[in-house]
């Protein structure tokens, strides 16, 4: 499953950020900031063509020699990014698809708090949980 | 750079061509031979035909020809592809040999000639010994042929010489040195290409052939080599689809070679040239697709094969390599009008070499990291005796050798190392930032900012290891602040750290000292102790000492460094540095603010500035100071140390200068702002802290303005955006997200104490002098010393208004034109506390309309501020509008003296001005008189006196007048004539003795003056009764000086009998009246008509009775008969 998962403010700094291993940190940070480029640019193409505004799947952003990155858009402008190994080929588009939709889902809910303020980090529990089913076990 | 062993060969990446030698050609002495030459190799554009020509001599000797094998069977090849294969069939054998002389068909020695000919051919061909290279024969001549067919002679000898030389007809060529030198030569040119096709063709045809001899267990490197070859010869034949059918099935064959260790590498490079061959061809046919996937599957295929564990760097050497010449190969299609994509550009595969090239770097460090002891072996494994290797991708001490097993164990051992001490010398770094700066170029062009930056800290990092530290920190500097701002705190960290090593390592004081801020600060996600050591090591720089070394430098590095910093600290002087931190996020913070965003100037101006520090221990400042726009303030915002301190860390007695991490800590100043500056703006321009003191060194941290830095905007508005009720703090500590900036204030006069009252009757009359009093009075404690009003019309207003409105302070001023609408400064004097003064206020407002009026009291007034006395200059300002309307209408109007209205008046007969004045103001007017000023075509009948005289009008009351007038005589029949003014002098009722009276002066209408010749009026009693005689008297006067001869008749009437002259004709002298006399004996009652009379001019046909009729009555009303008083029916009664 994935190796790191992002969630991106609107202003394009890091809401949320988990990866495994946990060593290569940086590495995946880089790899999600750099994403960030195919995303504007998608965005900004959709807002041209104004082509099915509901699609918020942005689908493959670049593929790496080791990582696939796929990103996401809420209409609020939230990015999601998933990084997954390129090595595990048994994902399917779909799957990633589901993957952002349970995300989304609970990025909404951690929207929903009353406690929490749109624009900081996101510091919760049921959140933290999903994404950990969500990413690779560390061994 | 000089190639090294993983660059591809040039022979390889260049475009194959047919290779055409030309020799018999001098072109050092001949010209003409030159001009041919030139006209061969110049202008080679696109379409000319792809051969390189070369001119070699006649006797040139061409690689041997070994001799055909006629089995395979016992052929064990020692390779894939020898390494001087490519190059062989691309400069040194031809394709043709094109043999040049000079020769015309009517040669004299036609003989002699055509033997040294045929000699000279031969020459060439035993050269050529056992090669299929074709010979051609051009002959130079000076003439220009005949057209074919008709020069016998020529087709002859033609014949004879071909038939001489053994060459076929075709292959002989006439080449006339005539004006049309190069259209001969594109011609010929065409030729020889289907020549060399020919040639190219039997090559492959060749080849092919070996491939029946082959078998499949030893001659699998075979398959490979004549594949290529046939790929090669078709690049040659310019068939790319066909070589690239050949490449691709060379490419599999490749992968089928059993691959143990000792071959690896020869399979890997020929597998990397045949993709890159592969890769070359799809982009030249335009489908790069294909060369991306080819490339993926060749890397696919590749990335696991990495040989020989020992040298595992030369694997990753040869990926990065396969990675940069896609990406060359990508780039140079994009050149030729491919076009790329964000996701899809040669940036990638630059990177991509960049990751191998940093990965073999590391295997280097990790594989060749041989004590210094160990030197290159002698004699050198890696010599071979032609100075080359035969064959591609071999090693050069075992050569040829196929088996699995190295045939020399300790050969192999002392190769390896040479190869390992070879590694030692390359300059990975310089490779590895090579191939990053390209693919920053790459990701410039295709709109990747963050890759860009992301690839540059790379380069800053991969210089950082080169010790290049200079250019290294330049890179991570400029690339800093993109992350700053986009707020990726853990990428900055981390950019943040190799920076700090960076100066520290070169001793940039200043930029430790600015790295370190930032490490400390919030914005870093260092963990506490590593902010702690930072945060030590800052005050040891600040106090002139050389802090401790990073981790993870180098020691020798640290070394140098170390003896850096002690010559920093020897040099005296520059130890004073001012830092703008608003662009970072150091971690102290700042926030400053007037606490309000206007102060009055007797109340001092308030000054907060709060700081706080993120730093893990607290830290202590020698100097806070506010610089504000006016310089003079600047003075009172200082916060210092009262003595030098001795050491920065010792616990001061001075708590004020310390700064606790997380205690938000406020400093307040006060001052008193000058009067001067009255209505101007405050601004805070910096804020600047101390850190260090002058025994060691100083560290100005400067915010521009209020403070804030990089992140604190954000901060404030998530703090904003918080609806967190945060618990009351314990006093004297102030949350911090609750302060907001506020770095600027005006300064405003002091509130006056001073009333300005306004009398007044509004609205104000049109023309009128209107009366306001203002009264001001003191409400201040002292006295109000050179108090001024300024009065009148509002300046701003709509330009007109100030052309009809006029101010004067006396009533009796009026008259005059030169009075201005404002009157300025006018002096009151001084004003005692409770003192009172009055000020009448004359306006006259000559339009009607609003107007605005503004009232300026200005005065000085002592007051006291923080015991300072000052004097306060203060204003009070009082503004009405004031309506103007017209005080009343007035209506004239000429009617006759029967009271009938009339439309022109007759000469010399009276009539009467009627004006009516309808009050239309609110207030009680005061009409003081009228009068009428005739004109002199007007003259009055008596004389004439205002009937209206004292008369008070209220609202919508009217007063008239009537006057009675008459025209004198005109020249003409009819005149329009002016009649003259009417001046009503009036003033309100309510206005005082000294209010001059107001003359309202009205234009008359002009009336239609017309002259008649005869004048009729009648006289009759006022009523007649039913059966009592009623006599009229019809007066005619004649205006004429003429006879007028008249004609009279009265008509008969039902209402009326009646006794005189019913018709007569009479004649009246100039100037004289007749009279007529009648007698009308009414029969009915009521109004009746009387019988008309008809008067007619003889000599003024024009006048009628109509006309003359208006004169005369025409109604009269009869009372019935009345009863006589009967005594009888009273006493009935």
């Amino acid at each position: 499953m994935a190796v790191c998962i992002a969630v991106i403010a609107k202003e394009n700094y890091p809401l949320y950020i988990r990866s495994v291993p946990t060593e290569n940190e940086l590495k995946f940070h880089y790899t999600v900031h750099t994403s960030l480029d195919v995303v504007e640019e998608k965005i900004s193409a959709v807002g041209k063509a104004l082509v099915d505004q509901r699609e918020l799947y942005l689908g493959l952003l670049y593929p790496t020699e080791d990582y696939k990155v796929y990103g996401y858009v809420t209409n609020s402008k939230v990015k999601f990014v998933i990084v997954v190994d390129s090595s595990n080929t048994s994902l399917r588009d779909n799957e990633i698809r589901s993957m952002f939709r349970k995300l989304h889902n609970s990025f909404t809910d951690v929207m929903c708090n009353p406690f929490y303020n749109p624009g900081d980090p996101i510091q919760s529990k049921a959140f933290d949980s999903m994404v950990s089913a969500m990413m690779v076990q560390a061994c | 750079m000089s190639p090294t062993q993983w660059d591809l060969p040039p022979e390889l990446c260049c475009r194959p061509m047919a290779f055409v030698a030309l020799t018999g050609l001098d072109v050092v002495y001949n010209a003409v031979h030159r001009a041919i030459w030139d006209a061969f190799c110049a202008n080679r554009r696109a379409d000319r035909v792809p051969i390189s020509f070369k001119v070699l001599p006649g006797d040139h000797e061409y690689p041997k020809c070994r001799t055909k094998r006629t089995s395979y069977e016992w052929y064990i090849p020692k390779g894939i592809l020898k390494t001087g294969w490519m190059n062989k069939h691309l400069n040194l054998v031809p394709a043709l040999v094109v043999l040049f002389y000079e020769l015309d068909w009517d040669e004299p020695q036609w003989k002699e000639k055509q033997s040294e000919c045929a000699t000279k051919v031969e020459i060439v061909r035993t050269s050529l010994q056992g090669r299929n290279t074709k010979v051609a024969v051009v002959l130079i001549q000076k003439k220009t042929p005949l057209p074919p067919g008709e020069d016998v002679v020529a087709s002859e000898r033609a014949a004879a010489l071909c038939n001489a030389c053994d060459l076929s007809g075709k292959s002989l060529f006439v080449l006339p040195h005539t004006d049309h030198l190069v259209g001969y030569i594109i011609r010929l040119e065409n030729a020889f290409y289907e020549h060399a096709q020919t040639y190219y063709y039997t090559e492959i045809r060749r080849v092919k052939s070996h491939k029946e001899f082959l078998n499949k267990t030893t001659h699998q490197l075979l398959f490979v080599r004549h594949q290529f070859k046939i790929a090669f010869f078709s690049e040659l034949k310019q068939d790319t689809q066909n070589a690239l059918k050949y490449y691709r099935t060379a490419y599999t064959l490749v992968h089928e070679l059993r691959a143990h260790e000792t071959n690896m590498l020869e399979i890997k490079t020929m597998a990397g040239f045949i993709n890159y061959k592969i890769c070359r061809l799809c982009f030249q046919h335009n489908t790069p697709l294909d060369a991306i996937a080819q490339f993926r599957k060749h890397i696919d295929l590749c990335k696991k094969k990495i040989g020989s564990a020992e040298l595992a760097f030369e694997h990753t050497a040869w990926m990065s390599k396969q990675f940069q010449s896609f990406g060359d190969l990508f780039d140079e299609a994009i050149k030729l009008g491919l076009t790329a994509i964000q996701t899809q550009n040669p940036g990638f595969y630059y990177q991509q070499a960049a990751y191998y090239a940093q990965e073999r770097k590391q295997q280097a460090a990790h594989l060749c990291g041989h004590e210094p002891s160990v030197s290159y072996p002698n004699p050198d494994p890696l010599e071979t005796p032609t100075g080359a290797l035969d064959f591609y991708g071999q090693r050069p001490w075992r050569q040829g050798h196929q088996s699995i097993d190295p045939p020399d164990a300790e050969k192999e051992k002392t190769g390896i190392l040479a190869l390992q001490v070879k590694e030692r010398e390359v300059l990975h770094s310089e490779l590895i930032i090579a191939l990053l700066s390209n693919a920053v170029a790459q990701f410039k062009k295709y709109k990747c900012p963050r890759m860009k930056s992301h690839l540059m800290v790379q380069m800053g990092e991969e210089y950082y290891h080169a010790k290049d530290y200079t250019k290294a920190l330049k890179l991570l500097d400029y690339v800093m602040c993109d992350y700053r701002t986009e707020r990726w705190w853990s990428l900055l960290t981390s950019i943040l750290s190799t920076a700090l090593r960076c100066s520290y390592l070169m001793a940039q004081v200043k930029d430790y000292i600015t790295y370190s801020l930032e490490l400390v600060g919030r914005a870093s996600t260092l963990r506490d102790d590593q902010k702690s050591r930072i945060e030590k090591n800052l005050i040891k720089a600040l106090m002139n000492e050389v802090p401790e070394a990073e981790p993870d430098c180098d020691a020798p590095a640290v070394k140098a460094a170390q003896s850096l910093w002690n010559d920093r600290m020897a040099l005296a002087g520059s130890n004073e540095f001012t830092i703008e931190v608003q662009d970072y996020v150091p971690f102290i913070q700042c926030k400053a603010k007037f606490l309000f965003p206007s102060f009055h100037v007797d109340n001092p101006v308030q000054l907060h500035v709060y700081l706080r520090a993120d730093c893990p221990h607290p830290v202590r400042f020698s100097k806070l100071c506010v610089s504000l726009s006016n310089q003079e303030y600047n003075q009172y915002c200082v916060v210092e140390e009262p003595c030098q301190a001795k050491d920065i860390l010792e616990p001061s007695t001075q708590e004020n200068m310390c700064l606790v991490p997380g205690k938000t800590r406020k400093y307040i100043f006060k001052f008193v702002a000058r009067t001067e500056d009255v209505g101007k703006k405050i601004e805070i321009t910096a804020v600047d802290l101390m850190l260090g003191n002058e025994n060691g060194r100083c560290v100005f941290l400067n915010w521009r303005g209020g403070g804030g830095d990089a992140a604190s905007s954000h901060e404030a508005l998530q703090a904003s955006r918080s609806f967190k009720r945060r618990g009351r703090l314990p006093e004297q500590q102030v949350d911090w997200d609750t302060v907001s900036i506020q770095a600027s204030t005006m300064i405003i006069s002091r509130v006056p104490r001073m009333s300005v009252h306004l009398h007044h009757e509004p609205p104000a009359l049109n023309n009128e002098i209107y009366c306001m009093m203002v009264t001001i009075q003191s409400h201040e404690d002292t006295v109000a010393k050179d108090v001024k009003l300024t009065a009148g019309l509002k300046p701003g207003q709509d330009a007109n208004l100030t052309q009809t409105t006029h101010v004067t302070l006396t009533s009796s001023e009026m008259g005059e034109d030169s009075h201005s609408a404002l009157l300025p400064d006018i002096s009151v004097g001084d004003l005692q506390p409770g003192q009172k003064v009055e000020k009448p206020l004359y306006i006259r407002c000559v339009t009607t309309g609003s107007r605005i009026f503004l009232f300026h009291v200005s005065y000085a007034v002592n007051t006291t501020v923080q015991n300072k006395e000052i004097v306060c200059k203060c204003h009070k300002d009082e503004t009405v509008t004031i309506e103007t309307v017209v005080p009343f209408e007035v209506a004239v109007k000429f009617v006759s003296t029967k009271f009938e209205h009339l439309d022109r008046v007759y000469v010399d007969i009276p009539f009467l001005l009627m004006t009516d004045i309808l009050s239309a103001s609110p207030w009680p007017l005061h009409l003081v008189t009228s009068q009428l000023q005739l004109a002199s075509t007007m003259v009055a009948v008596d004389q004439p006196q205002s009937q209206v005289e004292l008369v008070v009008l209220q609202t919508g009351e009217c007063a008239s007048e009537c006057f009675c007038l008459k025209c004198p005589p005109i020249l003409n029949g009819t005149s329009s004539v002016a009649s003259g003014q009417y001046v009503i002098s009036w003033k309100r009722k309510s206005a005082s003795e000294n209010v001059p009276v107001v003359h309202t002066v009205i234009t008359l209408p002009h009336v239609i003056v017309e002259s008649i010749p005869l004048y009729v009026h009648a006289e009759l009693p006022s009523f007649g009764r039913v059966r009592e005689s009623l006599p009229v008297k019809y007066h005619i006067q004649n205006r004429t000086a003429l006879v007028q001869d008249v004609e009279m008749s009265v008509e008969p009437s039902d209402a009326f009998m009646f006794s005189g002259l019913k018709q007569v004709r009479l004649r009246i002298l100039p100037g004289t009246e007749q009279e007529m006399l009648y007698n009308f004996y009414p029969l009915m009652a009521g109004y009746q008509s009387l019988p008309s009379l008809n008067i007619n001019l003889l000599r003024f046909p024009g006048i009628s009775s109509q006309l003359l009729r208006r004169f005369l009555p025409s109604r009269i009303f009869v009372k019935p008969q009345g009863r006589q008083v009967d005594d009888t029916s009273i006493a009935a009664a």
